[in-house]
């Protein structure tokens, strides 16, 4: 399983992109193998403020349905409208096609609670 | 302590996502529940669902019994016929759902769910004040159950039975794999076709080698319970523990095709007395207008927002793309083309009830 160095992960399985004031987020190889096939990506929060933790959106799969949290405060200025009518590149592709959301990060001091990849492998156990 | 089957082992070196089912740590999955599920809908695929409980009952008062603790007529039966059933219990609900299988006249096999067995067990042996003879053989027999339109001829070779003219729940006993004894069911959970096939436990592992070297020109793969779930609810089967329980009543469950009031039997003159005058709910199945999957538990809703029932079972079908459903409502809101709301998270998803099954045979 591949959880690139450059990212920044979470212990709700999402991953993080810092790019300069802004963060590209998504779910983690790990999340979308224990979800399985991912049918619906449900985010309706575009232009929201929301604080770190709060739900942005949902992932559905056939068999469950998750919630997705937001890794760092922020707005969302953009939504994956690809995965409206693609959902599974979520789990073809999670870091890069599958990504969900942009945010412009709002405290950059949260950064620093993010995991590194070796210590969400470690969490994961792998 | 957790259950293993005698297929476990290659269960995990296939690298299935496991996790613990009526007590047995159970393949949920192997390549994803979309493409199990299509294997079974277009080729064959196989389950091990060793897990299913199997009772021998047998002697003189055999059927009296059955008869007595079970809702169809089993006296229908012949040898070699299978019959679906239930085990109503005396408070109006379902102790369990089950298969009967006639061996001969005095000698029947019950299949009960795994989640069951103890409970099935204790019930028919507590009306079993003949002294008919019962044996559970669920810890022994292992059972694959291998399904899909191409599931006969995956099958031919390992057999003399001729597989592609044994009818809907019909069976066989005979050689399988150079195995004495081997009872074939034309029966499953899927409404693909194919068999269930019943052998003690030590033939587990050559039976399911066997099989897979038949099939494999037939693109036979092995399919996880994610996609049990998914084929079975496609076709409107009932999953003891969701959609039926020990409070639903067979009724009101759509089980008036298979209680028969020719006899007597648990519980017979409430549920006659439901029959003629009707019962207050009924399980229905809906399919999603608006975008969203129904989920066990969620709320069923009128146009106001009143709340007429609860989903039982729901899912993506992959079959249709789209969300389908069951559960119990009002019966005023039972008729086929009803709108309903389904409450996912804080919307009213639009719904509309639909004859069962959802997927048609082509």
């Amino acid at each position: 399983m591949n959880f690139p160095e450059t990212l920044k992960y979470t212990k709700d399985h999402e991953w993080v992109k810092i790019e300069g004031d802004q963060a590209l987020i998504g779910i983690t190889e790990f999340a979308q193998g224990e979800l399985g096939d991912i049918v619906y990506v449900d985010i309706s929060t575009e232009g929201e403020t929301l604080e770190k933790d709060a739900v942005f959106g949902t992932v559905e799969a056939v068999k469950t349905v998750s919630d997705l949290f937001l890794p760092l405060s922020g707005k969302i200025i953009e939504v994956n409208k690809e995965l409206d009518s693609n959902p599974e590149l979520v789990n073809s592709d999670p870091y890069v096609k599958g990504w969900m959301i942009k945010t412009s990060i709002q405290n950059k001091s949260e950064i620093d609670t993010l995991l590194t990849a070796a210590q969400y492998k470690e969490l994961i156990g792998h | 302590m957790i259950k293993n089957t005698s297929l476990t082992p290659i269960h995990i070196q296939l690298n299935a996502k496991m996790a613990p089912f009526a007590g047995y740590n159970m393949p949920i999955s192997y390549q994803g529940i979309n493409a199990e599920h299509e294997t079974v809908r277009q080729a064959v695929g196989v389950f091990d669902v060793s897990h299913m409980g199997e009772f021998i009952i047998k002697g003189p008062g055999a059927l009296d019994l059955i008869q007595r603790v079970t809702s169809n007529d089993a006296s229908l039966l012949t040898d070699g016929k299978i019959q679906y059933s239930c085990f109503p219990n005396e408070q109006g609900g379902i102790i369990d759902d089950l298969l009967v299988y006639r061996l001969t006249a005095d000698s029947y096999m019950l299949v009960v769910n795994a989640s069951n067995i103890e409970k099935d067990w204790n019930w028919i042996s507590l009306q079993n004040n003949q002294g008919v003879e019962m044996h559970n053989i669920s810890e022994k027999t292992s059972l694959l159950a291998i399904q899909g339109p191409k599931a006969a001829e995956a099958l031919q070779s390992l057999t003399d039975i001729n597989l592609k003219d044994m009818a809907y729940y019909t069976f066989k006993k005979g050689k399988f794999c150079g195995i004495d004894n081997v009872l074939i069911s034309a029966t499953g959970y899927t409404g693909a076709g194919g068999f269930e096939v019943y052998f003690e436990n030590e033939h587990a592992i050559s039976i399911w080698n066997a099989v897979f070297e038949s099939g494999a020109s037939f693109g036979i793969k092995p399919i996880g319970l994610g996609a049990r779930d998914t084929l079975r609810l496609e076709m409107g089967f009932c999953l003891y523990g969701n959609d039926i329980n020990d409070t639903t009543s067979p009724i009101a469950a759509g089980f008036g095709w298979i209680t028969k009031f020719t006899k007597e039997f648990t519980n017979h003159k409430s549920l006659l007395a439901q029959k003629e005058n009707g019962v207050p709910q009924k399980l229905v199945g809906f399919e999603m207008i608006d975008k969203g999957i129904p989920r066990h538990d969620y709320e069923i809703c009128d146009a106001s927002g009143n709340i007429i029932g609860k989903v039982t079972s729901g899912t993506q079908s992959p079959s249709l793309q789209k969300g389908i459903g069951m559960g119990y409502v009002s019966t005023s809101f039972s008729k086929s083309g009803t709108e309903l709301f389904i409450k996912v998270r804080d919307r009213f998803l639009k719904a509309q009830v639909v004859k069962l099954p959802f997927y048609k045979n082509s």
